[in-house]
């Protein structure tokens, strides 16, 4: 690790505007940031922990569904009770990420604004249809996944909630990379008021929607119809761990099971 | 000295699952580790490394380095050269088939004008603080010119490339061992012969605490001391001292303290400790350095890494006739500390097995790549011997449209002893018991049954054997000698018992996490009679140990533990002489039990802490024939290996869909002759079973053919099992008494990971219907061949 400044504001405000300069980045928990320093892979200036800005966390739920602070952890959303009611299937994906560690650290605003191509979370956003707020707009989910480690999000833009729709029914299965844990295939699919909706991380370099299995599921929302889908392999990862054939077979199984686990919740 | 008979095994703390000792400091952090250790004067170490697989070093310019904060000093390569600092010794010497000695090109302490391997050592920074240290390192300019790196085995010798100028063909040795005559003669009337071809994958061997060293010089006596990861601190100090720094052992005391796992990646010298040793002198300070995981990832020892074809020639009935191995092993860029040795005297001796193949024949080819050096991991050659026998016995089976059981029992040795063709003799073992146990344990019976119920749900079952052998007790020395060690492989115990009747007992064996504190108390304890805390174990210190071999091949108990025995004895031959001066009674009268003294026939006794005091307060004491002090030790050197064996199940369920396998039932009988603590062995076995299955499984390490980079330098890539992986081990044993040591123990530190990767493949190709799948038999891997398609 090389040597920067810390500063640990305790409101929005004060955060925005300890945030400036290039070399300056948010602190979200730090369970991806801090291990990439570590390895001196990354390097900041100045880190502003958002950890101290209270009302960053926390989760309300209403009939429009549930809205998720930015500096909530993966813990507290596995154990809110409205997240389970009203969401079990993301409720269940929250408390499979990682280790108990990297729950209790990590956040949901710093997962999906590191839109690491195999973590969970931005699998949730884009099968649910969320929304992202930040200090300055919202942002469609179908819009925030730009490309490896890429989003929409501008420089200094601060992530500040995301809301989640309710969903008839849904359910996220991750088949883990054997060594790290991560999603080698993980595949949320969900019945939205806007139709089935099947999102995959993992398998590209960001999340995607499977469009082939999401037209088969809406003909028949079933396993066997996710599992008939051959994917195609184009732009599909290939790695010591899995070929894109293989990932790309892994999809439609991954999608059966989240199918079957979504019929028996 | 008499073998102990079953009612002196019988009585005591021996055979009783005692909670081990140690693991109080261990579990709550008061463990004293080499990182632990934190001199006065402390400085500290980064070495700069290299970030390419084989590459000339045009230049290095370190003044940009030497000016940064807190740099004390910077060495490299040219240093070592003008102080006349030679190679890194190779402890074991292996002959060609053509008479020709291996080649042994300079393993460099820094490198001398090339690196050989990702990761190749540069330059040594020390610097006030860690991270002052790492970032002068990363201020060092090398000018590369890159080379093209020899990786692939099956190119190494026309590549065009050598990773040694003076080694043109990258092969450091090409081996026979065994009559070959006798194997073409065998081959030329066989009614069968089966072919196999098959990789052992390379590992990495992780253990939990990283490499460490904290050396230091102190100028009032001209001493060095030398804090370290090891396995075997005497060893480590005579590679040291005589072979690479010149400097009188005397002078030098090496301590490893607690030390968080070895699996063999310990027990050798390495550069790091090396350059601190002799960097001490000339900074004047004490140097520490901690390897961190991306540096142990490229730069501890690897294991295995063999490619080997292997045939059997059978006779109609399934008889064994002959096998021919051939298998090239990979050294990596260096000879590390006995490479040599594993895929040669630890590897080919191995090749019966369990069965009476008259005539064996094994090629082995050891070549030089351009990757970190390869040496002893957990079972060392063993494992990869057993890999060979096991996986063509059961593929043996198939051919001949045998039951796999069958094959083996018709082909057991029954008799003992058995000299077998490959130079070894087992002394004794009973492999039908074993194996009887296993296959009640993993209910064979009702096999069929479960897998049509696989089969009905859509799943693939299979059921696989592995009957492994192993030699351990490492190892007689003049055995060992005549085929090639450079050193002796006895062990070393001393037994200081103190005037209150409490013992120390200093072993050469070192303990990094086997429970020696435990063991070695119960099995002192026992012999004197006296209760187990009131024994003490100390190790891993040349400046408080007897000159002893350390702790590899599973010879901790055997060995280590047969010097400690004859020690003991002695102390209770003198304890003798003075209970019988007390009580006025013949020498030869005193009978000594359960820690008393008597006089046989009557019922004057003295207890064991009367005579310990008054060996040391003599008032009333034979001092004209016996010399005060009760204090003695002995060296140990056994008279034949140890022949652990044992029948290893394994029932594996597939998922056709993902290829994922749930292993439904693992067995592992073992006969490790007498058994002093069976807890503690049968952790040992759990965490061999886990790396065993670990190999087969999911361990992998892998290097990019073109590049050489290590792909798997992290735990995002190199996959390690956990709990969550494995199955519940079901552990039992049988016991034929080891006939050559006094405790009749064989050893079975490595018995787990030996025993279990053919079990498993031979499980999964059953399910499969294949002959051979690759380890690690990734999901993927095991997919293809579950779908039928190309691997």
């Amino acid at each position: 690790m090389y040597a920067f400044e810390y500063q640990r504001p305790t409101s929005r405000d004060a955060a925005k505007s300890a945030a400036t300069g290039a070399d300056t980045r948010y602190l979200a928990g730090g369970q991806s940031l801090i291990q990439a320093m570590r390895l001196r892979l990354s390097q900041s200036e100045r880190l502003v922990d958002l950890g101290a800005v209270v009302d960053l966390k926390g989760i309300k739920a209403d009939g429009t569904g549930i809205t998720i602070g930015a500096m909530t952890t993966h813990a507290a959303v596995a154990s809110n009770a409205d997240v389970k009611r009203m969401l079990p299937a993301l409720a269940a994906l929250a408390e499979g990420i990682g280790d108990p560690m990297v729950r209790n650290m990590g956040t949901i605003g710093g997962s999906i604004a590191n839109a690491d191509p195999a973590a969970c979370y931005p699998a949730a956003v884009l099968a649910l249809g969320a929304t992202i707020h930040t200090d300055r707009r919202t942002i469609k989910g179908d819009d925030f996944f730009t490309g490896l480690y890429e989003t929409a999000l501008q420089p200094g833009e601060l992530i500040t909630a995301v809301s989640f729709p309710p969903a008839q029914k849904a359910a996220y299965i991750k088949y883990k990379q054997q060594a790290s844990r991560f999603a080698l295939v993980g595949v949320f699919v969900a019945q939205t008021p806007a139709g089935v909706r099947v999102a995959v991380t993992g398998a590209k370099g960001h999340v995607f929607r499977a469009t082939p299995i999401e037209d088969a599921l809406a003909k028949s929302f079933t396993p066997e119809a996710a599992k008939a889908v051959r994917m195609p392999t184009t732009g599909v990862n290939a790695d010591l761990h899995g070929s894109a054939e293989y990932r790309a077979a892994m999809i439609s199984v991954m999608a059966s099971r989240a199918v079957a686990a979504a019929l028996a919740r | 000295m008499g073998n102990m008979n079953e009612a002196d095994l019988a009585k005591g703390p021996i055979g009783q699952s005692i909670r081990r000792r140690e693991d109080q400091r261990f579990l709550t952090g008061a463990g004293n580790y080499t990182d632990d250790v934190t001199l006065h004067g402390q400085t500290y170490a980064a070495f700069l490394r290299s970030p390419y697989a084989h590459a000339r070093i045009k230049s290095i310019d370190l003044e940009a380095a030497k000016q940064a904060p807190g740099v004390i000093q910077i060495f490299t390569g040219a240093d070592l050269a003008e102080a006349k600092v030679g190679g890194l010794p190779c402890g074991w010497l292996i002959h060609s088939k053509d008479g020709t000695p291996m080649k042994e090109p300079v393993h460099p302490v820094l490198a001398q004008g090339k690196v050989r391997h990702v990761g190749d050592q540069i330059a040594l920074v020390v610097a006030e603080t860690l991270l002052q240290a790492r970032d002068a390192a990363e201020m060092i300019v090398v000018d590369y010119e890159e080379l093209p790196a020899v990786i692939d085995l099956k190119t190494v010798s026309s590549i065009g490339t050598s990773v040694h100028d003076d080694v043109a063909d990258n092969v450091c040795y090409d081996w026979g061992h065994g009559d070959k005559a006798a194997v073409d003669a065998a081959f030329a009337k066989a009614a069968h012969v089966t072919k196999l071809s098959f990789v052992n994958n390379r590992l990495i061997p992780n253990a939990m605490e990283p490499r460490a060293a904290n050396a230091s010089y102190t100028r009032h006596d001209e001493s060095y001391t030398l804090y370290v990861t090891s396995q075997n601190p005497h060893v480590e100090r005579l590679l040291m001292c005589a072979f690479v720094l010149g400097l009188p052992e005397s002078k030098v005391r090496v301590i490893a303290p607690d030390v968080g796992g070895g699996f063999g990646s310990k027990i050798f010298l390495y550069p790091e400790e090396t350059a601190l040793v002799w960097a001490s002198k000339r900074v004047g300070r004490p140097i520490k350095w901690t390897s961190d995981r991306s540096e142990a990832f490229l730069t501890d020892a690897h294991g295995r890494d063999h490619v080997t074809t292997a045939e059997m020639a059978m006779d109609a009935t399934g008889m064994f006739l002959a096998l021919r191995v051939n298998t090239i092993a990979n050294m990596g860029a260096y000879l590390s500390t006995f490479a040599s040795s594993i895929p040669t005297i630890l590897y080919a001796t191995l090749l019966a097995g369990q069965y009476k193949t008259p005539a064996i024949y094994a090629e082995v080819k050891a070549v030089f790549t351009n990757t970190a050096p390869v040496d002893a991991y957990r079972g060392a050659g063993r494992p990869e011997a057993t890999y060979v026998v096991e996986r063509i016995v059961e593929q043996c089976a198939r051919d001949m449209k045998m039951d796999p059981v069958a094959i083996r029992r018709q082909n057991f040795i029954t008799e003992f002893p058995y000299a077998t063709p490959v130079g070894l003799t087992y002394d004794i073992g009973d492999y039908g018991a074993h194996l009887d146990k296993a296959i009640q344990m993993a209910d064979v019976a009702g096999y069929p049954a479960r897998k049509a119920a696989s089969e009905a749900k859509g799943k693939k079952r299979g059921l696989g054997y592995s009957c492994y052998i192993e030699a351990c007790g490492l190892a007689p020395s003049n055995i060992a000698g005549a085929l090639g060690a450079r050193a002796g492989l006895f062990e070393a115990g001393e037994v200081r018992v103190h005037p209150t009747g409490t013992v120390t007992v200093f072993t050469g064996s070192h303990s990094h996490g086997q429970g020696h504190e435990t063991t070695f108390a119960q099995v002192v304890a026992a012999r004197l009679g006296i209760p187990i805390d009131n024994v003490e174990i100390v190790h891993g210190d040349t400046g408080r140990v007897p000159f002893g071999m350390g702790t590899y091949g599973s010879r901790s108990l055997s060995v280590g533990g047969t010097a400690i025995v004859k020690a003991v004895d002695k102390i209770i031959a003198k304890s003798k002489k003075i209970a019988a001066h007390l009580l006025e009674a013949a020498d030869t009268d005193i009978e000594f039990a359960n820690g008393e003294f008597t006089v046989a026939g009557t019922d004057k006794k003295i207890a064991w802490g009367n005579v310990a005091l008054t060996a040391y307060v003599p008032h009333n004491y034979p001092l004209e024939t016996l010399e005060p002090g009760l204090n003695e030790n002995a060296f140990y050197d056994p008279t034949n290996f140890t022949y652990p064996s044992g029948s290893y199940i394994c029932e594996v369920e597939v998922d056709p869909d993902t290829g994922k396998v749930h292993i439904e039932k693992f067995v592992a009988v073992d006969d490790f002759g007498n058994i002093v603590n069976p807890m503690i062995v049968e952790g040992q076995i759990h965490g061999g079973v886990a790396q065993g299955l670990g190999q087969a499984m999911m361990e992998a390490c892998a290097y990019d053919v073109k590049s050489g980079q290590l792909i798997t330098g992290s735990y995002m890539d190199y996959a390690m099992p956990r709990a969550m992986d494995l199955p519940n081990i079901e552990v039992s044993s049988t016991c034929t008494p080891c006939t050559h040591n006094p405790l009749g123990v064989k050893g079975c530190g490595e018995a787990g990971a030996i025993g279990s990767p053919p079990a498993y493949i031979n499980a999964l190709t059953d399910a499969l219907g294949v002959v051979d799948l690759a380890m690690p038999a990734t999901p993927e891997r095991v997919w293809r061949a579950a779908n039928g398609m190309s691997a």
